[in-house]
Order: C-alpha cells, then structure tokens, then sequence
C-alpha cells in the first residue's frame, strides 16, 4: 500500500549546515495496517511523516501510495500535500478555532476536488462525528471541546475525506495520562474498524506496542530496527532499541562458548556466568552486551540452581521501591546492580540476601560491533 | 522545515500532477510589487531632488550639490539643528519623566483610581494634535490664554504668566501629548521585570528610595533608552506643534523649515529636499539604536505567565496625594483642553471665559462652520481615503505577513524591512517626497486625492504590518497545514483559514488606520490642492484665517466622532481578546 524507499530529508540548520533529518529511509505498510514509528526527539520519525505528508519537500528517494506516486526524486514529481488526500492528525490538533465541530469536519469536504451537495455533506460529516462519538456535539464551538473531543474532532476531520492513509503526529501526546490510556484503545478501535492504513509517530513506546501492527524505532534519521511489538520488545537488536524500548538491565560480558541448542551461548559477565540467546554467531573471547528485562528476574527466598537450565545468581537487596502494583528491588550481585520487577508478596528486607533465576531466552546478547548510535 | 511555505529553491523538482500556476503567487507578487513601490520610490526620487537644481520651463535639471551647500553653508541650518534636538530632547525628557512617575506609581503603589488610568492609552488617538496645540494656545498665549487672564486677576498685574510661543511651550505641548505612550511603555517594562529582584533589594535593607534608583530604573534602564529615542524621534518629526508655536515667533525646527521652504514664492524644493534628507539620516539614526538596544534586551520575551504579582508599595495617607497628582494630570491633559475648546465652540467671537461671556453663548459656530465651503468635501474625502487606506492596507500587509512569518522565501527579510522602512520618514518629508516623485512623473495623480491616498498608505504601512504580524505569530503552523492535508488549495486557506483568524487583528488594525488617517496633517500639508482638501486641512485652515470660534466647534466634533470610534475599536478589541500594542 504504502512504499517509501531511501527517503531522504534534509533541511538547513545553523550557520549553513545541513541537517540530514531523515536519511536513507525506508518501508512498506500493507493495506490496513497500523504503522508506528518510534524515536526519541530528533529521531527523524516526525521529518518522515511530514515528507510522506507532503509539508516537507525531501531531497531524495521515492514514496508510493498503491500504484501513485506522490513523490519521486529520480523523476521530478512532487505531489501537492493538499492534492494526496491523506488524513492528517497533528499534535497540536490544528482545530480550526472560528469554526464549530461540524464545520471542522465539513471543510475537507468543501474544499476538496470532488463536490459534494448539501445533503450528502451533512450525512458524511455526521457518520464520522457518529464514529468518534461526537454527533451531540456537532453545534458546540470548536475551542468548547476538552482536549479529549479535540483529539477525536482531529480525527474525524483527517478521516472525513475517506483519505488513502492516515497519518497521525503524536495525537495522544497532549493529553493526561488517564484520557490517554482510554483514547489509544479509542483509537486502536476505529483503525481496526475502518481498516485504513495508518502511519503514527510517538516517542512513547507504551502507545507503540499497544497500537502497532509493526514498528520502525528511528534513531538519528535512520530506522535501527523494524518488527511486530513482540518482536521489538523481546528482541531488540541493539543496545540503543533494548534501552529505549521498556527499561532494561545491560551486563557487560564476553563468549565463552556455544551451548548444545541452537541459538544458546554461555557467557561470563561480573555477575557470574550466564547462558544467553543471540541469534548472530558470535567467536570465542567477543565481547557483547546481554539485555535483561527487569520483570524477568525472577526474585525468591528459596535456594536456587541451575538444574532447571535456568541462569541462577545471589545477591543482596540492595534498596526496594513500593509501586503498588510491584515492586522495583534493586539487587546487588558482585559490584553490579539489577533491577527486578516482583510482584508485591516479596517482601525480603533491604540487606537481605536474595536469589534471582533468570530464562536464557531472556538474556538477550548485542554483539559489540553494533554501531553504538546515541540519540540525537 | 516548512515546505508548503517553501517557495525559494526548487532543487530541480516540478509539480508533479498539482497545478503549473498558483493563485499564490501572483498575490505575493502583487503585495510585494506594491511595498516596494510605496516604500522605495518617494525615497528614492527625494535624494534625487536634493541632487538636482529646480527644473523650469527653460532650463532642464542639472546636477548640483547646491542644495546642501545652501543647507549646510548657513548659520541658520545650526540654529536649526540645535532647535530640534533641543526640541526633541527636551520633549522626551518632559514625556518620560511624567510616565515612568505615573507608571512606577501604579505599578508599584497602592495609588487609588488605577484602572481610570488604562483609559489614558486612548487620549492621545482621540485629541488631535493640531487641536490639542491650539487648545494650549487659547489657554497660555500671552494675548488671549486663559491661564494668563487668570494669573493676572488673582495676583492684580500685567505680567505674562505663561508664554506658549516659546521654545519651553513646544515642549511642554508635546511633551505632554506623548506622555501617555512613555506610561504605558514603562508600565510594560515594569511589568516585565522580575518583581523578586526588587523584593530581595529591600529585603537587603534598601530603602524605597534606594531600591528604585539602584534596582528598578537601572534595570529598566534600556526600555528607558529605547523610550527616549522613540519619543525624541516622534518629536522632531512633528509638525503642528512647531508649526503653531515655533513659526510665529521665528522658532524654526526642520520639519517646519521644510514647510517653509516649500511655501516661500517661489518655493525652493531643492532646499527642503536637503533639509528633508538631513531629518531622515536623524530619525533613521534613532530608530536603528533604538532596535538595537530593544533586540539585544529581548524587550519581547513574554510578559506574561508569571502567577505572580509585585508586592505594593503602601503609601498610607500619601496615597491620596498621589491620587491627587493623578487628577491632575488627567486635568491638565485632557478636561482642561477638551473645555477649552468646547467654550470657544460657544461663543459668536472668541473670548476668555467670564461671567458677562456665558450669556453669549450660541450654537453659531456649529451652524457656521458646517456651512463653510469645502467642509462637507473635506469629510468625505477625509472619509473615503481612510477607509480605503486602512483596507488596502491590511489586506496587503496580511499577505506579506505570511510571506515573513510562515515562508522560507530567501531575502523575506527585506519585505519586512521594506514595509517598515515608512517609520522613519517624518510625514512631512513622505509628502514632500511623494510630491517630487509625482511632479517628476507626471500624469494625474499629482493634483488629484489619489496622491494623499499614496502618501497614507505608505505612511500607515509598518501600523498594518504591526498589527497582522502579531496576529501572524499566533497563529500555529498546523492549521495552515491541517487544510492542505485536507485538500484546500493556498488561495482557499487563506481566505477560509487564515484571513478568519487574522480578523481581530484586521478590525483593529483597520480602525486604527482610520482615525490615525483622518487625523493626518503634515504629508497633506504639502500633496492636498483646493477642491481636494480632508479634515485636518480644514482646521489648518480655520486657524490660518483666524477663525478660531468655528475652529473650536469643528474640534468638538471631529474628538466627538473619534471618540465614538475608539470607543468601538476598544470593545471590538476586547470581544476579540486584541491587545492594542
């Protein structure tokens, strides 16, 4: 549905430098489907949209929308933003303050190519408002509306022109916390109902995996990882996408050899040795990275070893955080510190010692030649 | 980052199926072909003029540098350029030390009557200068003012109490007209600043005193300065004050030189083009240090959003004497002038007020002066170049907002510059460049009304620019960008987008223009021709035939029908959450 291929966006920064916002970008989205890409700030994820948008004009590469090509830098076309007919939620929502809900929505309409007559107009601006469930409102002024019904307002007019893409500008990122949770499952909702092809942009990775069908995690203006939200949050491929997807334990260590499964390898680290998975071949003596999610540190009082082919350490509680749902104990293994999500029944004093089992399947290894890119 | 604004470099691309020609760009054309027009070509053909000797039906032009030789070469051009710095100095000096009093009082105390003191933003829009120097007239001129009658009654002598007709009259005039702007540019600098900084002064042990001297005025000290210039430039490019007071008693400041030069027979225009020029370097030079003092201390950060107020000075009992000071100066700025007027608009000959004169009064005036020729053409005219000024204008200036504010078109800069380069000519000197360029020219417009609908767009450009460029900044590039994602055109978002929004802005800016046009004088002065006279040229001309009875009921009416609009501006501004600038 969707093709960009070696997109690059470039605009001028300070002092006549060009800053290669995006660089070398590309991906397809299928039909239908739920596209999220993530980044810190600077990543490039917003320069990316925007191009695909049509507000910025890239210096290369090519984007296709099924058999349309809305931007070519090999054959000179650039397609208007306002003749693409994608659906666009900004962040800051863009509702028009001198119009009220049902205007908003109704100007694509009216200004548009195609014409519609009166009826016809109301009866779409109205099925729309009906599925973000704002047709009470269609009368009220637009700047009357919390910032919730804004944000479905934005939507309704992006999706009021029966757009070929819907590309939304991190559109959750203003609201609160708990209007935030409810609208991501709102919004997760109409997607999948109306079954339009959406590209997102966030830097929020909850949102990412809760919304995604697949996700493209951007770090300064490349794409460092594409998957399924599974997929990047169990194996991330490098340091920087374990460290910004979810939090995570690094433990520094080096191969010491393969393991009988595929897959497996055993590796020394300051915390003693562990069997970890990498999916790379590794040599002897490499040294890598191994990536622990905090909720899979198994904490128990009970003696533990490695029988069960688990990894199995002690160490002493080192200081614990109440949360209510969990609780964060910080676990002092050598000279190391992990982190470890336990449920709240765990309640071994700070000083105590404790023991921690840990899944290889877990121990996700990141091979030192990674190119250790920070974000921008 | 913005590319529907991007319009400069094409990097090679054409449109792909969107449209070859855009309405957009034969509208920035027009905007900017038209700023240019205005803004450069008066300026340019003026330092031609001053290059050049008269042409006359016999001999051609030829090139001279005479003109300044003349200019330069006399004792009198030092009189004269000591005359308007003195004038201006002095002026600001008087305007700034009535405003930063009044604005410290009612920033800082608990003085009583505040919110009475807003109003005042307005008075100086409402009172016209040129009434307000003739009002001072019949209230201290050594003949006839009415505090000299009074002085001389209480004290039983002959003596003159109060001469206008001085170089220290000039000054307190307008000194005294431009202190509201110094009160309300200082009260905005006092506002701006960090109260606590001042707390923890006294909190040091600073007495109040000490605190205002060390703290609060030397951290307002580059408002001051940039005040100063502000005002010093507004004085020595005005021209009813001089012209009224100064040319009687042989007080000549350039702007008024320039008139005279213009109209001795025969009139030397090459020398008022020097003087014109020499003024020009002046207020160009105040007007450049004045930007940058403002640019480099950021006057413009936001004065808002601070949740906190400044602790008031209590002044226990003073208070009411502070109060006093308030009436007074109200008095003295807009009640004592006002009825002075509207008693002289009572009377069949103009006298002082006395006991046997109030059985005089009449309506006579009124009735005479609507019947006077050429007044009922004056308020048309006057009527239909402001309107038509002030709508050109905003319109025009909305579209080269845009090109500055939301455009990474290269050497937009230079619109903006162009479209405020207007500030620094001292409306005298538009008119008498307007006036070459269109005797040069040729054509019609020289000797019709079109040539004072030039001078007043041009001169009243940078307020159009102002008021659309604040209104530009607050709109968010998203809801430009929202309508092109839903399929409108650039001409269709401006008009359905943008131009909504700008409309507070527009409707201010609008009504300003207006009144400010109506009240124009010295770029009339030298472009009306009989037949096509305004308002302003009406008074100018009551006062010049000494009429100054139905000069007085023309006043009262023309503050009266002001008045009513201001009035309408400021609920429009308010309904529309405007803040006037």
């Amino acid at each position: 549905m969707l093709t960009v291929r070696s997109l690059s966006t470039e605009y001028a920064g300070q002092k006549g430098t060009v800053v290669r916002a995006a660089d070398d970008v590309s991906f397809e989205v299928p039909q239908g489907k739920f596209f999220t890409l993530l980044g810190p700030s600077g990543c490039g994820k917003t320069t990316t949209l925007r191009s695909i948008a049509g507000l910025e004009k890239p210096t290369g590469g090519e984007i296709r929308v099924g058999d349309r090509t809305v931007f070519s830098a090999a054959q000179g076309i650039f397609v208007a933003p306002n003749r693409r007919n994608f659906g666009m939620v900004f962040q800051s929502y863009a509702i028009w303050p001198h119009m009220n809900v049902f205007q908003n929505v109704a100007f694509p309409l009216e200004v548009g190519r195609r014409r519609f007559s009166q009826a016809e107009k109301a009866d779409r601006v109205m099925r729309v408002l009906h599925a973000v469930a704002l047709d009470h409102l269609a009368e009220r002024d637009a700047t009357r509306l919390s910032g919730g019904q804004q944000q479905r307002l934005a939507l309704a007019r992006a999706l009021v022109m029966e757009p070929d893409l819907l590309l939304l500008d991190e559109p959750l990122s203003n609201l609160d916390l708990k209007l935030r949770e409810r609208m991501r499952f709102e919004l997760k909702r109409i997607q999948r109902e109306l079954g339009i092809t959406t590209i997102y942009v966030t830097h929020d990775q909850g949102e990412a995996l809760a919304l995604s069908h697949e996700i493209a995690v951007m770090n300064a203006g490349r794409i460092v990882q594409r998957g399924g939200p599974r997929d990047i949050y169990e194996r991330p491929k490098s340091r920087f996408v374990a460290d910004f997807i979810g939090s995570t334990n690094f433990v520094e260590g080096a191969v010491l050899a393969r393991e009988a499964d595929p897959h497996h390898w055993r590796v020394s680290t300051p915390i003693g040795e562990l069997r970890v998975v990498c999916h790379e071949d590794l040599g002897r003596g490499e040294a890598l990275t191994v990536s622990i999610r905090p909720e899979d540190l198994e904490l128990t009082e009970a003696p533990v070893d490695g029988a069960d082919g688990r990894n199995a350490l002690s160490g002493t509680v080192d200081q614990k955080v109440f949360l209510g749902e969990y609780v964060d104990f910080q676990v002092k293994i050598g000279e190391t510190i992990l982190l470890a999500r336990a449920h709240p029944s765990l309640r071994t004093p700070i000083g105590n010692p404790i023991n921690v089992r840990i899944d290889p399947e877990k121990c996700i290894a990141l091979p030192e030649d990674e190119p250790r890119r920070q974000a921008a | 980052m913005e590319a529907i604004g991007e319009v400069g470099r094409t990097r090679g691309l054409q449109g792909g199926d969107g449209p070859r020609f855009d309405a957009k760009w034969l509208v920035i054309a027009l905007a900017t072909g038209l700023v240019a027009w205005l803004a450069l070509v008066p300026l340019v053909f003026l330092v031609y003029q001053s290059f050049m000797t008269p042409e006359t039906a016999f001999e051609p032009a030829v090139f001279t540098l005479g003109n300044f030789a003349q200019a330069y070469g006399s004792a009198e051009t030092f009189t004269l350029f000591v005359n308007s710095v003195q004038y201006g100095a002095g002026t600001a000096l008087l305007a700034m030390a009535i405003g930063t009093s009044l604005a410290w009082l009612n920033e800082r105390t608990n003085t009583p009557f505040k919110s009475l003191f807003f109003a005042l933003s307005v008075i100086p829009l409402v009172i016209p200068n040129i009434l307000f120097t003739v009002s001072w007239i019949m209230l201290a001129s050594p003949r006839i003012g009415i505090l000299n009658a009074v002085m001389q009654g209480v004290t039983g002598t002959n003596i003159v109490f109060f001469d206008i007709y001085s170089m220290g009259g000039m000054i307190w005039v307008d000194g005294l007209q431009d202190s509201p702007i110094a009160f309300l540019m200082m009260t905005a600098a006092f506002r701006a600043m960090d109260p606590s900084l001042e707390e923890s002064a006294m909190m040091s042990g600073a007495s109040v005193a000490q605190t205002i001297r060390r703290i609060t005025l030397r951290l307002t000290l580059p408002a001051s300065m940039a005040l100063f210039l502000i005002l010093f430039v507004r004085a020595v490019e005005s021209f009813e004050t001089p012209a009224l007071l100064g040319l009687p008693v042989g007080i000549e400041v350039f702007t008024s030189a320039i008139y005279q030069a213009i109209h001795r027979y025969p009139s030397d225009i090459g020398l008022a083009s020097a003087y014109a020029i020499t003024l020009l370097l002046v207020t160009s030079l105040g007007i450049l240090v004045q930007n940058r003092i403002t640019k480099e201390t950021g006057r413009f950060q936001t004065v808002t959003g601070k949740g906190f107020r400044p602790r008031q000075i209590d002044l226990g009992r003073w208070r009411y004497a502070t109060a006093g000071l308030y009436l007074l100066y109200i008095f003295v700025l807009v009640a004592l002038p006002f009825l002075v007027l509207l008693w002289a608009s009572l009377q069949k000959f103009y006298s002082v007020p006395t006991w046997a004169a109030l059985s005089n009064v009449s309506l006579d005036a009124y009735r005479r002066v609507i019947a006077y020729p050429g007044v009922d053409t004056a308020v048309r005219n006057s009527a239909m170049l402001s309107v038509t000024a002030a709508t050109l204008i905003m319109l025009a200036t909305s579209v080269v907002c845009w090109i500055v504010v939301k455009t990474k078109i290269r050497g937009r800069w230079l619109l903006d510059a162009l479209a405020s380069l207007p500030l620094v000519f001292p409306g005298i000197v538009l008119g008498l460049s307007i006036m070459i360029c269109y005797l040069t020219i040729g054509g019609p417009i020289y000797g019709s009304i079109w040539i004072l609908l030039i001078a007043y767009l041009t001169r009243f450009l940078p307020y159009g620019m102002r008021y659309n460029m604040t209104s530009m900044l607050q709109i968010h590039k998203e809801l430009e960008e929202s309508a092109a994602m839903s399929g409108a055109s650039w001409w269709t978002t401006f008009r359905r987008i943008l131009l909504p929004l700008l409309k507070p802005g527009l409707l201010a800016g609008w009504i300003y223009i207006v009144i400010v046009s109506v009240r124009e004088l010295s770029s009339s002065i030298l472009l009306y021709s009989p037949g096509n006279e305004v308002i302003a040229i009406i008074i100018w001309e009551l006062w010049q035939n000494g009429q100054t009875v139905e000069l007085a009921a023309f006043g009262v009416m023309l503050i009266a029908v002001l008045f009513v609009f201001v009035m309408i501006a400021q609920s429009l501004g308010r309904r529309f959450g405007v803040r006037e600038g």
